[in-house]
């Protein structure tokens, strides 16, 4: 069995109403995690869905309402920031402006109190490591903000943690740096074997650099995963909306077999295989079908897929995008890679067209709660 | 050119005021340092006697010197009283923290001639202090040494200046930003060490503001003297008084205002320099 880094078990954070009428505000629900030595786990999630709460936790800046956190399996609850073996990224990156480069990095070698020269070597490695050995003497405000962020990121791996917490640390460089940086990180991360929990509200990032994600909305995971799964095997609405491009199309259960199911849609009644969700009859269901799954063809009132009539058109280069009105009520989403065959290139916008997809790349959805509320707003 | 236009109107008013209420005056005493009487005819004799007498009266020299320490110790203990006040302000006060700030600036809304009257009824001999430490037994004499004595000016101006000085300590504080004492515990630094590695340096320009705030006004301050001080309280400010008022000898009084004048140039250039980033650095 794997060794685990990070625990947390039922973790809630609650800050009470400020006013006796207020209501409490709930910022991490009941949050279970289980984070393996050595990983890159990120937690991605749109703002206010309780992800820096989470990583604020681990950290120990903030204390759990309740639940337990566990660092490589000791409960930390009572023990201070100070004494935990993590070290954070933060957003601004929080460089102390008083102080050079160097004591900006070796600030946790001082206050631990390792000898001076042991320090100004494992600085000057630190720096090197994220290449700016010649910034030391540099004061912060003196630096761009990709140097800022590096100088944080040294300052914290100096230190050798066993987690390294990373609060959206490249959310103020500009794209093309972002990009740069995503790639190091992840290198860096490979190569030094550290822990790593980065918070993340960019989708694309989390993909990329990510072994494992949390997906949080709400205060809760909602679903945690490798990448891939997440992608291909959203569990709810909120996951499949919020990683990549997903389309929702509602429909009503008419009969379950073993390993798929039928359900009408309009006038239409179309299989869908079943995986965990066991639907039963008559249950109003929501499916979801990644636009680049789906493709167009002439209406054809005998096969299956779904009648409906293009409304527009968006030419984006690699692909195009179809915004189709599906007879049914629903609008969907058609990614076309625009290569040589592609048959329907040059459809226009009012031309009747048909919807379909592999039997395999249709997934049930609850069609209760928020999925409900997604779908219609 | 419009720039220079917009930059004169703003500019002018304030610089023609100093000039006016400020530098004329000044020019006028410095013109008054060298004139031999205050009426008659020895105001158009033009001599250096003034200077010379200053030079040797060791008792001016000593008073100046003991008025300069005053003012030291007024303006380090304010600091010290005033630091911890603006951390609690800053850091602990939570929602209390705009009523406790209101608490702390209300009192300077009255006469500042009151509040110092107040301290006589406090110091003096069969004042609140006084009558307090007979009543539990404390002391079996009322103390006159509590009123007019330096004491009483020092007790006095601390209370005058402790709320001015935690002002700027408290802007000072409250600049810094929460996420770098938050880095520092993350970083393995215990609380008190974050304090005098992170927050002290930090706070130094409002420090250093507070200082000199306190620091330049004592140095040439007189009615505290006067009224809680007595003849052993007298500062300089009283002696600089003494010649306009009593002696009628405004070329010495004007000697000893630009002798002042001297003594606290180089502290106003010590105060522009704590103004810049340099005594923020280790």
């Amino acid at each position: 069995m794997t060794e685990l880094t990070v625990e947390l078990r039922n973790v809630s954070k609650i800050y009470p109403a400020r006013r006796s009428s207020g209501k409490d505000v709930v910022a991490v629900r009941e949050v279970s995690l289980d984070i393996p030595s050595g990983e890159f786990f990120t937690l991605l999630g749109p703002s206010g869905c309780g992800k820096t709460t989470t990583l604020r936790l681990i950290a120990g800046f903030e204390q759990p309402t309740s639940g337990e956190v566990y660092l490589q399996g000791k409960a930390v609850s009572k023990i201070p920031t100070y004494k935990r073996p993590v070290n954070t990224v933060f957003q601004n990156y929080a460089l102390f402006p008083h102080m050079t480069v160097a004591k900006n990095v070796g600030f946790g070698l001082t206050v631990k109190r390792v000898p001076k020269a042991e320090r100004e070597r494992r600085v000057m490695e630190a720096l090197e490591l994220v290449q700016l050995p010649d910034l030391a003497n540099r004061k912060p405000s003196q630096l761009s903000g990709g140097q800022q962020q590096r100088v944080a990121l040294a300052r914290a791996l100096v230190n050798r943690p066993t987690v390294l917490l990373l609060d959206e640390p490249l959310g103020a460089l500009d794209l093309k740096l972002r990009k740069a940086m995503q790639l190091e990180l992840k290198q860096l991360q490979e190569r030094l074997g550290i822990t790593f929990v980065y918070v993340t509200h960019d989708q694309e990032e989390a993909l990329t650099m990510s072994d494992r994600i949390a997906v949080m909305n709400y205060g809760e995971a909602l679903q945690v995963g490798d990448p891939m799964t997440l992608y291909e095997k959203p569990a709810n609405s909120f996951v499949a909306d919020f990683i990549g491009e997903s389309n929702f199309v509602r429909g009503t259960v008419k009969q379950v077999d073993d390993d798929e199911a039928q359900i009408a849609i309009g006038r239409k009644v179309i299989a869908v295989r079943l995986e965990e969700e066991r639907p039963s009859p008559n249950q109003n269901v929501l499916l979801t079908i990644r636009p680049e799954k789906l493709w167009l063809s002439e209406p054809d009132e005998q096969a299956d897929g779904l009648p409906g009539v293009v409304e527009e058109v968006v030419y984006i280069g690699t692909s195009t995008r179809y915004i189709v009105a599906l007879e049914a009520g629903d609008e969907i989403v058609v990614r076309l890679q625009n290569r040589p065959g592609t048959k329907m290139a040059g459809l226009g916008r009012g031309a009747p067209v048909k919807v379909s997809w592999r039997f395999e790349d249709a997934r049930i959805i609850e069609a209760d709660g928020r999925g409900e509320e997604l779908v219609i707003g | 050119m419009e720039k220079q236009n917009r930059l004169a109107v703003l500019l002018g008013p304030p610089g023609l005021y100093l000039l006016i209420l400020f530098l004329l005056p000044l020019g006028i005493m410095a013109v008054f340092s060298f004139r031999a009487g205050t009426i008659g005819d020895a105001r158009f004799i033009y001599t250096l006697d003034n200077y010379r007498e200053f030079l040797t009266k060791t008792s001016f020299h000593r008073l100046l010197l003991i008025s300069a320490r005053i003012a030291l110790t007024i303006a380090s203990l304010s600091v010290i009283l005033a630091y911890p006040l603006a951390y609690y302000l800053t850091f602990r006060a939570g929602s209390r923290r705009v009523i406790l700030l209101t608490m702390l600036i209300v009192p300077t809304w009255t006469s500042y001639l009151l509040r110092i009257f107040a301290w006589k009824l406090i110091l003096g001999s069969t004042g609140l202090l006084n009558t307090f430490l007979l009543w539990i037994g404390a002391i079996e004499q009322a103390n006159p040494i509590l009123l007019y004595s330096r004491n009483a000016v020092v007790i006095t101006l601390l209370y005058v200046w402790v709320p001015f000085v935690a002002l700027p300590i408290f802007a000072a504080l409250e600049r810094i930003d929460p996420s770098l004492l938050e880095a520092a515990a993350d970083l393995g630094s215990r609380p008190w060490e974050t304090f005098l590695r992170i927050t002290l340096p930090l706070s130094l320009p409002g420090v250093m503001a507070g200082f000199f705030f306190a620091l330049i006004p004592t140095l040439g301050e007189y009615v505290t003297p006067l009224l809680v001080g007595g003849g052993q309280g007298a500062m300089y400010g009283n002696l600089i008084q003494d010649q306009f008022v009593r002696a009628l000898n405004w070329p010495m009084g004007s000697v000893m205002s630009l002798a002042m004048l001297v003594l606290a140039i180089p502290l106003l250039f010590l105060f522009t320099k704590a103004g810049g980033s340099d005594l923020v650095e280790f």
